[in-house]
């Protein structure tokens, strides 16, 4: 397979250059995702939509965190959702802050007031059952690992890491990072063929959620299991014990939930359709400058 | 036919703003459904029997890292006034059996269940919730009492017969012989260097340590070695399996 840019598809006037100018000529077209990708893609999608809404659903069963080895209600807790007669609250630390209809303290579809942590339109099922989130978490948890260890498998047999989402020593430098935040601040895209290949913010931001937090999201949450801790005691040393590991399981969904919305807004911001098309059938049309003439770095 | 019509009209008041909830809570009730979810206990069971060392020891902790108070949940005590009688002589009288598929029934006394080969082991209790606490435990070793009373071979599964009942039924839970005669199952009556006391299952309580606390049933008076579930309880093989659908494999 030839990498990205040299699979350009030249169309019609067998040149990449810029031709938005003229509407009658379609843009080029470039190969970006390979079958892997697109596939791994939605099936993530649905799968960690399912597992943070059940494992909400688990947290409702016992709203508190703890760092350290155990942790029960009489220990402190540096995150609770709690629930009074007439109102619902989240503290984090020594901050609290009121929280009704939303967390601890809502009402359900029949208007019934609930005290649970998280509402039911943010659980799978949306009724409370404990046993239930954990049958969807638990079944949902095995695609999601068995599909992250193939694609980690794949990309590194493919050079989809070495090609596509290596960051170069270039991309490195503080400069060029902070180039690249500039250019996201001010909305400015790349174009052309510098649109063919992964800008190092967005090189970071896949890599970061491929290679850190689903890996960490599976280990933490193996660590919570008996089971695996009398097979590898290593993940309780790893994370510093079974109720740090929950506790930084609950972190990085967070940050994930992070990364979808500003995934969300990139795409949107990006050219919703030729960026959904591209993760479906794998072609992309490289966006055009403007008319207006622009700096070649867009 | 009628559990469909009304789902659909359950389904109907939400579905416009969150079709995929609803479709969520669709499936979560269909049964074919949950049959696949299901897969994910099947996985999780054998992956971890086939893969990991069946003997190995779940981590044992120092006094230090005891859990300043060990929280009791589930039953807080037993049921009836036979219980009541047993607590108010301080369990003398209790007695547990070792029956079903064994060679040699037994009937043993707490004085017997001190006589066996004994164990202490600080531990962490985690519950299917998501608490934790560390506890120190000393009790009976299982292994020993079922060499005693001599399993046949079609013995598959030990099931824990209990004191406490929950909306009228006795409480009960089984593990396979692989958590049975592990070194750290054992049959406790002290924790953390006290009498166990009654809200954490007094007199005896079996610690499997490799599972989530549902499995460590309390009040015991009974253990019957079986070779099928199916005839135990619904045939899940626990009070809460039959009830709510807890995985009867509690290792995760």
């Amino acid at each position: 397979m030839a990498t990205p840019t040299t699979q350009i598809v030249a169309q019609l006037d067998g040149s990449t250059e810029p031709s938005a100018k003229d509407a009658g000529v379609p843009a080029p077209r470039i190969y970006r995702h390979r079958w892997p990708t697109r596939i791994w893609h939605w099936v993530n999608a649905v799968t960690l939509l399912i597992l943070l809404m059940s494992g909400l659903m688990i947290f409702n069963a016992h709203p508190r965190l703890y760092w350290g080895q155990y942790g029960a209600n009489n220990d402190p807790a540096w995150l609770e959702v709690r629930s009074t007669a007439t109102d619902g609250y989240l503290r984090i630390g020594s901050a609290e802050v009121r929280t009704t209809g939303v967390l601890g303290h809502w009402k359900n579809e029949a208007g019934e007031v609930k005290r649970w942590a998280f509402p039911h339109w943010a659980t799978i099922p949306s009724g409370y059952s404990l046993a239930d989130g954990r049958r969807w978490h638990l079944f949902f948890a095995w695609v999601l690992a068995i599909g992250m260890t193939l694609y980690m498998l794949w990309s590194l047999v493919s050079r989809h890491i070495s090609r596509d989402l290596h960051v170069t020593r270039a991309e490195w430098s503080p400069r060029h990072i902070w180039d690249d935040i500039k250019r996201h601040a001010r909305l400015r895209f790349p174009t052309g063929e510098a649109a063919a290949r992964y800008h190092v913010l967005q090189k970071l931001a896949y890599i970061g959620v491929i290679f850190v937090l689903l890996p960490l999201m599976v280990l933490t949450g193996l660590t919570m299991s008996p089971g695996m801790n009398a097979a590898a005691p290593w993940l309780l040393d790893l994370f510093g014990g079974r109720q740090s590991a929950r506790s930084l399981h609950f972190i990085a969904t967070w940050a994930l939930v992070g990364f979808f919305f500003v995934h969300m807004a990139m795409v949107l911001l990006a050219g919703p359709i030729n960026e959904v098309r591209s993760m479906l059938t794998g072609w992309f049309t490289l966006p055009q400058p403007k008319p207006v003439k622009e700096q070649a770095d867009g | 036919m009628a559990d469909i019509i009304i789902n659909r009209r359950a389904l109907i008041g939400s579905v416009a703003a969150l079709p995929f909830l609803s479709g969520c809570d669709a499936l979560n009730e269909a049964p074919a459904f949950r049959k696949i979810l299901s897969m994910g206990e099947v996985m999780n069971q054998h992956s971890q029997r086939a893969l990991t060392d069946r003997d190995a020891l779940a981590r044992e902790f120092t006094r230090a890292d005891l859990s300043p108070v060990f929280r009791a949940n589930g039953s807080r005590t037993g049921d009836g006034p036979a219980y009541s009688a047993h607590v108010a002589t301080g369990f003398r009288d209790w007695r547990i059996q070792v029956s079903g598929l064994v060679r040699r029934p037994l009937s043993l006394s707490m004085a017997d269940i001190r006589a066996v080969p004994q164990r202490t082991q600080i531990t962490r209790h985690d519950c299917v919730e998501g608490w934790s606490a560390i506890g120190e435990w000393h009790g009976a070793k299982l292994a020993p009492i079922l060499a005693a009373a001599q399993l046949l071979p079609g013995a598959r599964f030990i099931v824990f017969h209990c004191a406490d009942k929950i909306g009228g039924t006795a409480y009960y839970e089984s593990i396979d012989l692989t958590d049975a005669l592990h070194p750290q199952t054992i049959l406790a009556w002290r924790l953390n260097s006290g009498a166990l006391p009654i809200a954490n299952g007094a007199p005896l309580r079996p610690r499997i340590e490799r599972q989530l606390g549902y499995k460590h049933a309390k009040f015991i008076h009974s253990i019957e070695a079986v070779a099928s579930l199916d005839t135990i309880g619904k045939g899940k093989g626990g009070y809460w399996e039959d009830r709510i659908d807890y995985e009867w494999y509690a290792g995760i």
